[in-house]
């Protein structure tokens, strides 16, 4: 019996091929060049160590001055105002473009894929990499980034929203078809109630999303708060540059907070 | 008083195949008069939806010709005729296939889509004081006035129907067609829509074609029945003339 069984067993792993054995092998080697040739070295690190500690006692304390305060703030609120100008603009282009691309919901199916397509081109382009297009083809300053979160947002909500439509209940939809009720018809009275939850959701996430992303726009000039944070560490006045990163760090968990918040209320 | 002499819908050596496969529907030949109920029946495959969705002019036929209230075609409807074939029919479907969030007042509503001024039947918000009112009417006729503000998830699953009744019954349609209205509800909601449905047909004067499984609906809520089997009709006779062992033989392979 024993014999049996012992044949029967089946190995421990596949039997792998040369072509199988080859990828693994490179796959490896690429790892271990990768975290060989720019992971810092013990040694980089110790010397680095004390420089932090430098550069932080240099930040500290932060600098509370009324008129840098004050001017901190209206480049706080410029932020704020190119997240939500660009999210609700982003938000509005998305929901048309995502019903031209969701499979079985567009108007035009043979259009379908080319608005898949600008989605992804938008998506998958790095937001510092548009800001940089904008400031150079609108120039430097807050219209730049309201641009670079709008196309963000169209990227990241154009791909969800068609999603949610692609995922709404079926049986509506073929309802109010059989009436005779056109695309849009059947788009607003069946579509969009049904994935209401959703898109809220996905444009919450964006919003927060692009909160994130506007404080960072200033760094290539693209207004709000990063551009103070790039003169700060030009000009070395790094107290200024740690007020800058608090408020930051605060206005970016009170937008996780109260997102956060919202999508409860929602659900 | 309907007229009862009209013919709703008539069929002449109705034939349908899909591509060059078997016929689905063999010389099919009958008659339904308005204001007439009649129970489809017959087990999966022997064609009752497809001749359901021939009836309504959905799909093309192979062969026969076909007068759907008073649209008379051979092969396929031209796309006017089917625009007004549809204007004239009210669906009720298995699935109900109510919008789950929208409130049962404005599911109703959205029964006025491709219909003149049905553009503005995305809920009642949108909608005229017209579409507003007659859809507060048909929920009237299906008893569920007080659940108009009631969203469709939270309904029980007989109201869910009823809401998907009025909602074909707020488009004024000369047919009612109906694919196993009953089938997704337990014995007692079942027989409850049935009766609200056969006799609402009935006094509206509204011809109601209805798909079952079920014999016991077909031989209680229909004036007639129709089973078919293997693509032909295997029994056509009013159900006051039929007994159950009549039907023997309608779900045997």
């Amino acid at each position: 019996m024993a014999d049996v069984h012992t044949r029967h067993v089946p190995p421990r792993m596949g039997s792998v091929s040369a072509l199988q054995f080859t990828l693994w092998v490179v796959i490896g080697a690429i790892i271990i060049a990768s975290i060989t040739q720019v992971t810092p070295s013990p040694e980089r690190l110790a010397e680095g160590a004390p420089r932090i500690a430098r550069l932080l006692s240099r930040m500290l304390p932060p600098n509370t001055d009324p008129d840098f305060l004050g001017r901190m703030f209206w480049k706080l609120v410029e932020t704020m105002q190119i997240a939500i100008a660009g999210t609700v603009l982003g938000v509005i282009l998305s929901l048309p473009i995502a019903w031209l691309s969701a499979r079985g919901i567009t108007p035009v199916p043979v259009l379908a894929f080319f608005f898949k397509g600008l989605v992804s081109l938008f998506r998958t382009i790095p937001d510092l990499v548009w800001a940089l297009i904008f400031v150079v083809s609108v120039g430097l300053g807050a219209v730049a980034g309201t641009m670079t979160i709008l196309v963000d947002t169209i990227g990241f909500c154009g791909r969800f929203f068609a999603e949610a439509m692609e995922d709404a209940d079926k049986a509506p939809q073929e309802a109010l078809d059989a009436t005779g009720a056109s695309r849009l018809s059947i788009l607003l009275g069946a579509v969009i109630p049904d994935a209401l939850p959703s898109l809220i959701n996905t444009t919450l996430f964006a919003l927060e999303k692009a909160v994130r992303s506007s404080v960072v726009l200033g760094l290539v000039g693209a207004g709000g708060i990063g551009q103070e944070l790039k003169t700060a560490f030009d000009l070395f006045q790094y107290r200024n540059a740690s007020a800058i990163i608090i408020a930051i760090f605060i206005i970016v968990l009170a937008m996780e907070w109260l997102t956060d918040r919202l999508r409860r209320a929602l659900n | 008083m309907p007229n009862r002499s009209a013919v709703a819908v008539s069929c002449t050596n109705l034939a349908k195949r899909y591509g060059n496969g078997a016929p689905v529907l063999k010389d099919i030949s009958l008659q339904i008069d308005t204001g007439e109920t009649i129970a489809l029946i017959g087990s999966n495959g022997a064609g009752k939806s497809t001749l359901l969705k021939c009836l309504i002019g959905l799909h093309d036929i192979s062969g026969g010709k076909l007068n759907i209230l008073g649209e008379q075609f051979e092969r396929a409807p031209t796309g006017a005729q089917r625009k007004a074939i549809r204007r004239q029919i009210g669906f009720v479907f298995q699935q109900h296939g109510l919008v789950k969030r929208l409130s049962a007042h404005s599911n109703v509503v959205q029964g006025f889509f491709g219909l003149a001024g049905g553009w503005r039947a995305v809920s009642q918000m949108t909608a005229s004081q017209d579409m507003r009112l007659a859809a507060m009417e048909a929920l009237e006729a299906v008893n569920l006035t007080e659940k108009a503000q009631s969203r469709a998830d939270q309904l029980s699953g007989g109201q869910s129907q009823r809401v998907a009744i009025a909602r074909a019954l707020v488009r004024q349609p000369k047919l009612f067609i109906a694919d196993e209205p009953a089938a997704s509800l337990d014995p007692s909601s079942g027989r409850d829509v049935m009766e609200r449905f056969s006799h609402l047909a009935k006094d509206f004067g509204i011809t109601l074609i209805f798909t079952s499984h079920d014999m016991e609906h077909a031989l209680s809520y229909a004036d007639r029945l129709i089973a078919l089997k293997d693509g032909a009709v295997f029994i056509d006779a009013a159900t006051a003339d039929l007994k159950s062992k009549d039907l023997a033989g309608v779900f045997d392979g």
